[in-house]
């Protein structure tokens, strides 16, 4: 996993409640069994007039040359609800999404995005709104300048800070991998799995 | 102090804590399907990693495989023939057990898992699908993950979780007659919001809880994710415990008596705190059905279609006028004054045998038949609700009725590319999410209970069994 410290980048506002996964990657954009060839279908109901003809709805501002080279989404309430797909933080990296910043996430979107290496950052409706302000009124200049390291992102003449889980701060900053973590762990594992044998033995099958 | 349930289980597959937020949990049982339980598996494969217990892992599948009746590895849905063909090789690879397209057992994860067993109580479950909160209904610890966290667990046994709040939500008052635990769901959601359970592992109480059955508990919990909870639980009771003595992969004999014994100690102690509660009244309540492009947008099926104007905030006005403008509905209007051009029984949340008799005597009292404008699907949950269905002859009422018969999978819950109800159509649905593009481009969903489901679909038009009879 790449490790993520400091980005700056332009953002696109899309600041509405309950952004689902279905809409950021639909079923059918998901065809093949790899991680690669999403981004096309990233955000498909909204970005195309009609997804087969991938013929582009200008009103979307992912079409619009003022956020060409974003890299930022900036999002509402819950963003990244309903189903567990992975592939939604995925075709976000594709299309070269490094950090999402909405009042709030899925719990399933926002886990698979750091296990990925996707920033995500929770903050109040307020600070979202003057953020999707101040990048609206001139997306290319206004870029926001995130840091991790200090949990603050900068603007122009203001700085806003974010919490984010200590955890969930390390990981990101260092791009571990949760898997080789935990296999240090086995033995630890194998013990409890013995005394858990001895008070619940019906739950193990061999 | 004592401990609600949820500590219960937490605490008892608790490893090791890793930080005063995460503790490494044991799971007990891994299922996976077809859709993203491929990435899992191939990635494992990849990365030279291998399944840690074999034995505690399964796999169906459920999503992509098409329904019609002869049905093999080729989909409607474009290259869905790789998903199945990846799927069982990985599965066999990995030396799992997958209940494969021709198995007897196959069905949708959320409804074989709990009816052969291996969903359990006070045993922990995931799956890489979000509907995996629907084992809270028996009583386990359950809830859904992404495709890494999958491969996570499959590679140590173990999954790196950060401890959610508890929430109990008590239901106060009797279900009214008509009324389908689909109905309490959508309520439910309605009244905490599509966010309300964000944070917290919930449980449900109260008398209209313990009186629901199994496969009504199941239906319940399976929309928990829908309030965007970790997942959702409910004490499990004798009813639960006799609903596994057949169950093939369930604890047997000297193993019965030694879960018994577990499973009769998973309730939340007296004294328990929750971090949160709630209290909704069912007492008056009406059969549900969803007007917008999220399950909090519901109403009574004979209240007003709402009105921005009425929002209670600026953006709820605005996610109101984008679902209204989505939805092709006016404010102020009835939903019963729309025609709908599909109707389907199915998905995670209502294909069991419950649900299929439900919308059968309804259809075999009423003697209604489909409207001839409307295309009608159902889509029993597994092989075994089906063959179940078919013993008790159910498959005739709904094939004269006008109904599709069908295979088991999700089916129409999504769309996928292949099969179709039709652009922009619009269609009364018991699955779960009504969300924009959900079932295909442009497709607006209203979500039921299968009761209002079928009701609808003979009416021709969105209406509650009781309006139409």
């Amino acid at each position: 996993m790449t490790p993520i410290k400091k980005h700056t980048g332009i953002a696109i506002p899309l600041v509405r409640d309950n952004i689902d996964t279905d809409t950021i990657i639909p079923s059918r954009e998901m065809r093949s069994v790899s991680k690669a060839g999403l981004s096309e279908g990233l955000f498909a109901p909204w970005r195309y007039q009609d997804p087969d003809l991938r013929s582009p709805n200008l009103d979307f501002p992912m079409n619009q040359p003022a956020y060409s080279g974003a890299t930022i989404f900036l999002g509402g309430r819950n963003f990244g609800c309903g189903s567990s797909r992975e592939q939604a933080v995925w075709a976000l990296q594709e299309w070269g999404c490094k950090a999402v910043i909405a009042h709030s996430f899925g719990t399933i979107f926002r886990n698979n995005a750091t296990r990925n290496g996707l920033l995500t950052i929770a903050l109040d409706s307020a600070t979202i709104d003057m953020l999707s302000n101040w990048v609206t009124s001139d997306p290319q200049a206004n870029r926001l300048d995130i840091d991790l390291i200090q949990c603050q992102i900068n603007i122009a003449n203001k700085m806003v800070r974010f919490e984010i889980a200590a955890d969930t701060r390390t990981m990101l900053l260092e791009g571990l991998d949760e898997i080789g973590l935990t296999e240090k762990l086995l033995d630890e594992v194998d013990a409890f799995e013995k005394r858990d044998r001895r008070n619940r033995p019906w739950i193990y099958l061999s | 102090m004592g401990l609600t349930l949820f500590e219960k289980l937490w605490r008892q597959h608790e490893i090791s804590r890793l930080n005063d937020t995460k503790s490494l949990l044991y799971i007990d049982r891994i299922f996976l399907h077809e859709r993203t339980g491929s990435f899992a598996l191939t990635s494992l494969e990849r990365n030279r990693r291998s399944v840690r217990r074999r034995e505690h892992t399964f796999c169906t599948m459920d999503h992509i495989v098409d329904t019609f009746p002869g049905r093999g590895d080729d989909t409607l849905m474009p290259s869905g023939r790789e998903f199945i063909i990846a799927t069982r090789s990985a599965a066999n690879f990995a030396g799992i057990k997958l209940f494969d397209i021709q198995d007897p057992s196959q069905g949708i994860v959320h409804v074989i898992s709990p009816e052969l067993g291996i969903a359990l109580p006070g045993a922990t479950l995931i799956c890489p699908d979000s509907h995996t909160c629907t084992l809270g209904g028996i009583g386990a610890l359950a809830w859904g993950v992404g495709s890494t966290e999958a491969e996570h667990a499959l590679a140590t046994s173990t999954l790196r979780v950060d401890k959610p709040a508890t929430m109990r939500v008590n239901f106060v008052g009797k279900k009214p007659i008509g009324v389908t635990a689909k109905d309490i769901a959508l309520y439910a959601i309605r009244t905490l919001s599509s966010s309300g359970g964000s944070g917290f592992a919930i449980e449900f109480a109260g008398e209209a809880i313990r009186n629901l059955t199994v496969e009504e508990r199941l239906t319940l919990c399976n929309m928990a994710t829908e309030l965007s909870a970790f997942t959702a639980l409910i004490a499990p009771d004798e009813q639960v415990f006799s609903y596994f003595d057949d169950k093939l992969y369930a604890p047997q004999k000297a193993h019965r008596l030694l879960a018994l014994e577990h499973w009769m100690s998973l309730t939340s102690d007296s004294d328990a705190h929750f971090d949160r509660e709630e209290h909704i009244d069912i007492s008056g309540l009406k059969p549900q059905i969803s007007w917008g492009i999220s399950p909090e947008h519901c109403i009574d099926f004979d209240a007003l279609i709402p009105n921005p104007r009425n929002a209670p905030d600026p953006y709820v006005a605005a996610a109101w006028q984008r679902a209204l403008d989505y939805m092709e509905l006016k404010p102020g209007g009835k939903l019963s004054d729309y025609e709908i051009d599909a109707a389907f029984l199915g998905s995670c949340t209502n294909s069991r045998l419950s649900d299929l008799k439900l919308a059968a005597d309804y259809l075999d009292l009423t003697g209604a038949t489909v409207s001839d404008k409307v295309k009608a699907l159902c889509v029993p949950g597994s092989g075994s609700v089906k063959r179940a269905a078919e013993d008790l002859g159910l498959h005739k009422i709904f094939l004269r009725a006008g109904f599709e018969w069908r295979e088991p999978g999700c089916s129409m819950c999504f769309f996928a590319g292949g099969e179709t109800l039709g652009d922009r159509v619009r269609v009364a649905s018991t699955t779960n999410r009504n969300f924009e593009g959900r079932q295909g481009p442009g497709v607006k969903t209203h979500l039921a209970s299968p009761l209002s489901v079928v009701a609808s679909a003979c009416a021709g038009r969105l209406v509650a069994a009781e309006q139409r009879l």
